[in-house]
Formats: C-alpha cells, sequence, structure tokens
C-alpha cells in the first residue's frame, strides 16, 4: 500500500568550504507528511536546498519517483513534481502579488486554479496589484505556498512555514496544510514549532550535524514528547 | 515669431527636434544596457561596438547582397543579436561567477578588437548610406523643417522603446525576467531555465543595438568609431536614469537628447559636456540614479 516517493541515500552537501550535510539518510511515502526536526544548523534548509538543486554541491543518492535528483539540471527539477517554499519565503520585490502567484510554471494537471488558492488563503483575495513584499509575513507565507499549489507540484518542500508569525496565522498555515495532506500531496516540513510538527505531521526525521540521528511516528511522539526534548532543547 | 533669451523660437524648436532625434538612439542604447546589466550584472562595454557593427552589417547588406534598408531592418539586428548569443555562451557566462571587473574588461577589449577589425579592413573613412526612398523628403513642420527620415527614427525608437519595456513590465516573460534579476537559483527551483534566459536576454539587447545601428546608418557616416564616440554618452544616460532602470532609462534617454540640443542653442561649447555635468549633479543628489532604487 505504502509507495516510496523518495529515497535519500548517503546524502553529503556543502556550502562553499563548509561541509554541512554528512550522509543524511531518510525516505518519504506517497501521501505522507513528514518533518525534519532538529536545531538550527543541524543541515535541515541544506537538505531542502541540496535536493531542489539549488545547492550544487552534493553527494550521494536522492532519487524522487526513480528519477536521480543529483544528475537531474535544476531547473528540470520542478518538472519532477517537486514544489520548494523556501524559509525566506521568495516573495519577490519587482513583481505584484498577481505576478508572483503566476510566477512558477505549471508542471502538472491538477493544481489549483487562482479561485481555488483565493478560497483557501482569503487573505491573497484583491490584493493582486500590490507589491509582493508589501504583504505581512503570514500573507507573504499563504503567497510562498499559493504559487505552489498552482503548479500541480504534488510533493511539496516546506521550509519553516509558521516561523515568526502570529498564533492566529500560523492557524492558517495548519488548515492550508490538512487540505494539501486530503488532496493527497506529499510534505517534507522543517519545523523548529514542535507543536505544529506533532499537530500536522504523520512522521518525523530528528537531524543533528547534518545526519538523520533519529525517526518517530507521531503516535509516538505524541504519546511522548519528552522523547524529543533530549534533540530540541536547550 | 517671438525670441526666447534671444533665441529665435523657431530655432529653439529645431534644436528640441534634433535633441529628440539624438535622445532616440540614447533611449535605445541605454535601454539594452541596463538590462544587460539588471539582468546579467554586465556593464556591456562592447554595446557601443554592437551598434557600430549593425551599421556596417546593414551597410554590406546594400554593397554586397543587395539588401535593402527594409530588409536590413529586420535582418540585422537578428544577425547582430546571433553574434551576441555566441558571445555570452562562449565567453561571459564564464565570467558572472567572479567580479564584474572580468565582465567589464572583457567586454572592452571585444569592442576594441571589432573596432580595429573594422577599421583594418574598412578603413575609418565613414561609408555613406542612402536614405531608403520610401523616407526621402521632408515635413515641413511651419517651425522647422523634418527629413522624413528624421521623423521615422523617433517614431521608431520609441515604439521599440515602449514594446519592450511593456514586455519587461507587463508579460509573464518579463516576470520571469524580472524575478530571475532578483533571485535567480530561486526561480530555476520553479523550473525556469534561468541560465537560457540570460542567454537570449544578452543577445536581444545586442540585437536592439544592431537594429540602432540600422536607424543609424543612413543619418551617421558608418564608420569603425561611431560606437565609441556614442557610448559613453549613453553609459552617462544609464547612470544618470539609474542602473537597472528599464522606464528610467528610456525617458532619460530621451530627455537628455533634448537637454543636450536646448545647450547646443544657449551655450553651444557646453553641448559636449552637458550631459556630464548633469550625470554629476544627479550623482551628487541621488547616488542611484532619478529613477534607481536605493539599495
Amino acid at each position: 500500500m505504502t509507495e516510496r516517493r523518495l529515497t535519500v541515500a548517503n546524502l553529503h552537501s556543502w556550502y562553499g568550504e563548509s561541509h554541512i550535510l554528512h550522509g543524511a539518510e531518510f525516505h518519504v511515502n506517497r501521501g505522507e507528511v513528514v518533518t525534519l526536526l532538529g536545531r538550527n544548523g543541524a543541515g535541515k534548509t541544506t537538505t531542502m536546498r541540496a535536493l531542489m538543486g539549488v545547492l550544487r554541491k552534493r553527494t550521494g543518492t536522492a532519487t524522487l519517483d526513480g528519477h536521480d535528483l543529483l544528475a537531474t539540471a535544476p531547473h528540470r527539477i520542478a518538472r519532477l513534481g517537486l514544489g520548494y517554499v523556501p524559509e525566506e519565503r521568495g516573495i519577490f520585490s519587482s513583481l505584484t502579488v498577481a505576478e508572483n502567484l503566476v510566477l512558477p510554471p505549471i508542471v502538472r494537471s491538477g493544481g489549483m486554479n487562482v479561485a481555488q488558492i483565493h478560497d483557501l488563503f482569503p487573505n491573497l483575495k484583491g490584493r493582486d496589484r500590490i507589491i509582493g513584499t508589501r504583504l505581512s509575513g503570514g500573507e507573504q507565507q499563504m503567497l510562498a505556498i499559493a504559487r505552489i499549489l498552482r503548479t500541480g507540484a504534488d510533493f511539496i518542500l516546506l521550509d519553516e512555514p509558521t516561523e515568526g508569525l502570529a498564533p492566529v496565522i500560523v492557524e492558517d498555515i495548519a488548515r492550508a496544510l490538512g487540505t494539501l495532506k486530503s488532496l493527497g500531496l506529499t510534505i517534507i516540513l522543517v519545523e523548529q514549532n514542535i507543536r505544529f510538527a506533532v499537530a500536522n505531521a504523520d512522521r518525523h526525521y530528528v537531524m543533528e550535524q547534518g545526519r538523520i540521528v533519529n525517526e518517530f511516528t507521531n503516535e509516538a511522539l505524541k504519546a511522548d514528547m519528552s522523547r524529543i526534548d533530549a534533540y530540541l532543547g536547550v | 515669431m517671438p525670441d526666447i533669451f534671444g533665441v529665435p523660437v523657431v530655432v529653439l524648436l529645431g534644436q528640441i527636434m534634433l535633441g529628440l532625434i539624438n535622445g532616440s538612439f540614447y533611449a535605445v542604447l541605454s535601454l539594452g544596457l541596463a538590462v544587460i546589466f539588471g539582468m546579467l550584472n554586465v556593464i556591456n562595454f562592447a554595446h557601443g561596438a554592437f551598434y557600430m557593427f549593425g551599421a556596417f552589417v546593414t551597410w554590406l547588406c546594400l554593397s554586397y547582397l543587395g539588401l535593402n534598408y527594409w530588409a536590413s531592418l529586420i535582418v540585422v539586428p537578428v544577425v547582430v543579436g546571433a553574434f551576441g548569443v555566441l558571445v555570452e555562451r562562449l565567453a561571459l557566462r564564464h565570467l558572472y561567477r567572479i567580479d564584474h571587473l572580468y565582465s567589464l574588461l572583457f567586454t572592452f577589449g571585444l569592442a576594441l578588437a571589432m573596432e580595429g577589425l573594422f577599421r583594418y579592413v574598412f578603413g575609418s573613412a565613414g561609408k555613406p548610406y542612402p536614405v531608403p526612398e520610401a523616407l526621402t523628403g521632408i515635413f515641413n513642420l511651419g517651425f522647422m523643417i523634418l527629413p522624413i527620415y528624421r521623423a521615422w527614427v523617433i517614431v521608431a525608437s520609441v515604439t521599440v522603446c515602449l514594446l519592450v519595456w511593456l514586455v519587461i513590465e507587463k508579460t509573464r516573460l518579463g516576470a520571469w525576467l524580472r524575478a530571475a534579476t532578483e533571485n535567480p537559483s530561486l526561480v530555476t527551483a520553479f523550473g525556469i531555465n534561468v541560465p537560457l534566459l540570460l542567454t537570449l536576454t544578452y543577445g536581444f539587447c545586442v540585437g536592439l543595438a544592431g537594429f540602432a545601428g540600422v536607424l543609424a546608418a543612413p543619418i551617421y557616416q558608418v564608420s569603425p568609431g561611431m560606437g565609441s564616440n556614442l557610448i559613453i554618452v549613453v553609459f552617462a544616460v544609464v547612470v544618470i536614469g539609474g542602473l537597472g532602470s528599464i522606464g528610467g532609462s528610456i525617458l532619460t534617454g530621451l530627455a537628455l537628447g533634448v537637454i543636450e540640443g536646448l545647450t547646443k542653442t544657449f551655450y553651444p561649447s557646453g553641448s559636449t559636456m552637458v550631459i556630464f555635468v548633469v550625470m554629476v549633479l544627479v550623482l551628487i543628489v541621488r547616488p542611484a540614479g532619478l529613477f534607481g532604487r536605493e539599495t
């Protein structure tokens, strides 16, 4: 029943001279929401950037639906159905909200149309002509997610979607995440907010110093939150 | 007719018109420079040489292939643009990762080499190019006699500039270009082939310089030095308008042409330096240029 979509093994990656990922190993099945947890600098964002080809210096294997991601040209990776919502959100200041929304090309059929996106994120409605970066942080996050949903990408990398957002906005993001999950999308979520992670994910990987050091099912973590404290606690 | 500061209005309007013609060339060339700088972060010193190249290809087409002006208007920008694509693919793209200075030096060297080559082959003397028959003759505007060809230059350049501006500011392709200027790696992650986009942008802007060369052939003498004479002024225009500002470079180009024309009327000996005086003043007041965004 479970179909494996992404398999990552022995993934190493470098920023210039500094070696960040030291053989990360994990997998994601179809329709799962999987988190990468860990302290700052553990390599979560780097993992996403390496998978997307934003970071070019990497070795190891990463296969998505049988395609070798490391051998795929960076501009072709999105065509495999991978959508990226970066940590810094990446809303363009020279583009309006509407232009930001339709910027990424459609990669598959089955993406949301603009009306559906406005239903999911009512805050974006009627804001078309505003410069993208004039939106509030939460709205920019919504826009960053929305523009990926439009492309039909069915495997989404979400990097810290709740970072720095007010609780009421976090609820909106959580609701959107629930919708995506019900649509059968596969998601990797990098998250510092452990409550948000537990409320929205199926499985959790813990990263430390560029490696995956543990794995929890959501039930296990829910039953005993203290297990994660050792990894994340100060 | 009345006088303004002792200058007959007729003369004044005539100079404004002439200024607009020069301004048209400034606008087309500085537009290309601004787009190339915005997208590729390259200060394209070879832009004047590409303009000269365009004028020469136009002249060669007529002299050796019997290709008339109208055909050249299409063919020459394509030929010059294709040459630009080659330059980007073979050389420029290897310089993006290192300091700006290298691409500046490379394009500067390329300009010198092209100019030298043309001088070697064709000599320094200007080649005359006839005004196309359909555009010969004059408009009598009452206050001045305007050769039809010069009116055509203004109309053609302004139209092309507006079209380019519309494409960049209002279309999806333009949105990709703007986004790729801001954050190329994210745009790539969205599935857009940014290196290809850069190559085509460079080729297009170089083609635009070639287009200006075609327009110039019947007005100015086609000579190897025609580009280097113009490009310094065009750089000043881009700096005044604000590096990377598309609309700014178009407006500034036209406006400075007019200012130059006016200076010719009131203080002829200052006309060759007025643009640089404006540049200095603008840089003092607004270092990012009139339309540039402070960063």
